[in-house]
């Protein structure tokens, strides 16, 4: 199987995902079991270009041979059609057998849309990517993380969306070459962008090296003394179903089999029992910490390390710790 | 407004599954299905759009003659019909072709917008939906937590990391969803009842203009395996609140270098 890579580098106003690079050095780890080249393919408006330094350092130190450009008007905020539109151009000019994305909100969307319109194999939110006797073959949790599958993706073309957090973004210095290419007519659209409204200081949850979530636990909508380690430790934070359901957390905080799949370095479970649901959503991360009063919960049974007692007393003693690391 | 939801049965989200005896599926016997939850997302926001705009709540879905069961909650919900592509060589179907089937199917119904989940929790594709709105030829918005149409546009906010984008769109358009969204209405007595005359049509792929030869799968699974078991750890105990924490601090540090 000799066919080369390409990877699609989301960037937002000239800032590249974490998962980006996560992306690309798996494509290069790829590539050099297929003796191949990474290409990667960065869209963007001419304004996001302009705040980018040093595209071929930045992207050439995780592995890019060859980094392609795409700069044009309708390019500026992620929209589906104009995205798709560029992308399966380019796709068909320089013909992967392999393209690969990270799994963000707009990676998701893309992949899916380009995968239909390219007629391509496609796996989402892959923990694993390897060739093996000439094949490409993810290892991608299904089941909210019950179950672990190893998938075959057949065909000309292979798209496969990486988890974020789940592989690493490890330095292979690559040439990076640069090459500029005008998107002036992304074709037939019709989305249009109204505006859009963010939350800079917030980590993301998925993206987060470290998550602090709060369960039934805390009793009330008062967070504090979870934001409060969250911001010590640099993390983000989540919540159990029951603590949404409350009303305590916002939607988008929820982790597990039917909220969001994280996998940190670091998650503190905070007066969260450990629902089935919960534990799919949480399990794969590297360190696991639970606080909770009763001793009996299935949390502390997934648990590296526990601590049996009331989270109010507690939560603030380890921030204060933590801050005290920190210098 | 002929609104088009996209549904599918799945596990119930409480259940520990087992992995069946070809360690290529999990068992599927004695096991309670539901409709999916982020479908019950899309019933229900159709449903409302309904309320106010009026005309049809379509549910269309792919699986075997138990999904008709799924099919029959989003009905009690309040839904007016259903179709249910019950064949086989669907069901052999990986997310791509399950998509041509479900266009194929909506290709020959009137339609405004359709809904679908933005994933179902059994695969955890993220696929379906937005493949099927690319077979149709119409836009999709992914993630959607609140939608507004008038004449003849809609439009919705879109959860992306750390906020939401919003994004117009002329009808049709496919919407996925995205938790708030709205609540799920429970079903009621009454609704149940009304269900049950409601008609589920059944159609195989004979009876759809789709070449079967497309429908073949470019993904396949190999294995399943369970994830590493966790090792239940450590119960740190101390004097006190404060020793405790210091011996987590310590160990976070020093053995596990997390922090």
């Amino acid at each position: 199987m000799s066919e080369n890579i390409l990877v699609i580098a989301e960037q937002s106003g000239g800032v590249f995902r974490k998962a980006a690079f996560e992306a690309i050095s798996e494509g290069k780890r790829l590539a050099e079991a297929l003796e191949a080249e990474v290409t990667v393919l960065v869209m963007g408006s001419d304004d996001c270009f302009s705040k980018i330094d040093d595209i071929s350092s930045i992207l050439g130190k995780y592995g890019a041979d060859r980094i392609i450009a795409a700069s044009g008007q309708a390019l500026g905020e992620y929209m589906t059609d104009a995205f798709t539109n560029a992308a399966a151009r380019i796709i068909e000019k320089e013909n992967p057998g392999i393209v690969l994305m990270a799994g963000s909100t707009q990676g998701k969307d893309l992949a899916a849309r380009l995968s239909a319109r390219c007629d391509a194999a496609y796996a989402m939110d892959c923990t694993a990517l390897e060739i093996k006797d000439a094949q490409l073959i993810a290892t991608r949790p299904i089941y909210g993380g019950k179950v672990i599958a190893k998938v075959m993706l057949e065909g000309t073309l292979k798209i496969a969306v990486t988890r974020p957090n789940a592989m690493m973004a490890e330095e292979f210095p690559a040439q990076g070459a640069v090459e500029e290419t005008k998107v002036d007519d992304v074709g037939a659209t019709r989305l249009i962008f109204v505006e859009k409204n963010l939350d800079t200081d917030k980590v993301e949850l998925t993206e987060a090296d470290v998550v602090v979530s709060g369960g039934r636990g805390m009793e009330s909508s008062d967070y504090a003394a979870v934001e409060e380690l969250a911001d010590a430790l640099g993390g983000a934070v989540g919540a159990s179903r029951s603590a949404v359901d409350e009303g305590w957390r916002p939607h988008a905080d929820q982790v597990g089999q039917t909220g969001k799949v994280v996998s940190p370095s670091l998650y503190i479970a905070c007066g969260i029992s450990g629902a089935v649901q919960h534990l799919a959503g949480m399990s794969s991360s590297k360190v696991i910490v639970a606080i909770n009063k009763d001793p009996d919960a299935p949390i502390f049974k997934v648990a590296d390390y526990g601590i049996v007692g009331d989270l109010l007393e507690i939560l603030p003693i380890v921030t204060d710790k933590v801050k005290k690391l920190a210098g | 407004m002929e609104i088009i939801v996209l549904i599918k049965q799945v596990p119930a989200t409480e259940l520990i599954l087992s992995i069946a005896e070809d360690g290529k599926n999990v068992k599927k016997e004695d096991v309670k299905w539901v409709l999916n939850p982020y479908d019950e997302f899309a019933v229900e926001e159709a449903l409302r759009i309904q309320k106010t705009e009026g005309g049809t709540v379509t549910l269309v879905s792919v699986g075997p003659d138990k999904a008709q069961e799924a099919i029959r909650h989003g009905l009690a919900m309040g839904a007016d019909k259903g179709v249910l592509v019950n064949d086989p060589k669907a069901l052999d179907c990986d997310g791509l072709a399950t998509a041509k089937v479900l266009a194929s199917v909506i290709d020959s119904l009137p339609y405004d917008l359709i809904i679908a989940g933005q994933r179902a929790v059994d695969d955890d594709n993220y696929l379906v939906g937005t493949a099927v709105a690319e077979f149709l030829d119409i836009p999709n918005i992914s993630l959607v937590i609140k939608q507004e149409i008038s004449d003849n546009k809609i439009k919705c906010h879109r959860t992306i990391e750390g906020g939401t984008v919003v994004i117009e769109s002329p009808l049709p358009v496919l919407l996925t969803t995205q938790r708030g969204l709205n609540e799920p209405r429970y079903t009621s007595m009454p609704g149940i009842m009304k269900a049950k005359k409601k008609k589920i049509e059944i159609k195989s792929l004979d009876d759809l203009d789709i070449d079967d030869s497309s429908l073949a799968p470019k993904t396949k699974i190999l294995s399943m395996e369970y994830p590493p078991e966790r090792q239940g750890g450590r119960l740190i105990e101390g004097d006190s609140p404060e020793s405790a924490v210091a011996e987590l601090v310590k160990v976070l540090r020093e053995e596990a270098k997390v922090i």
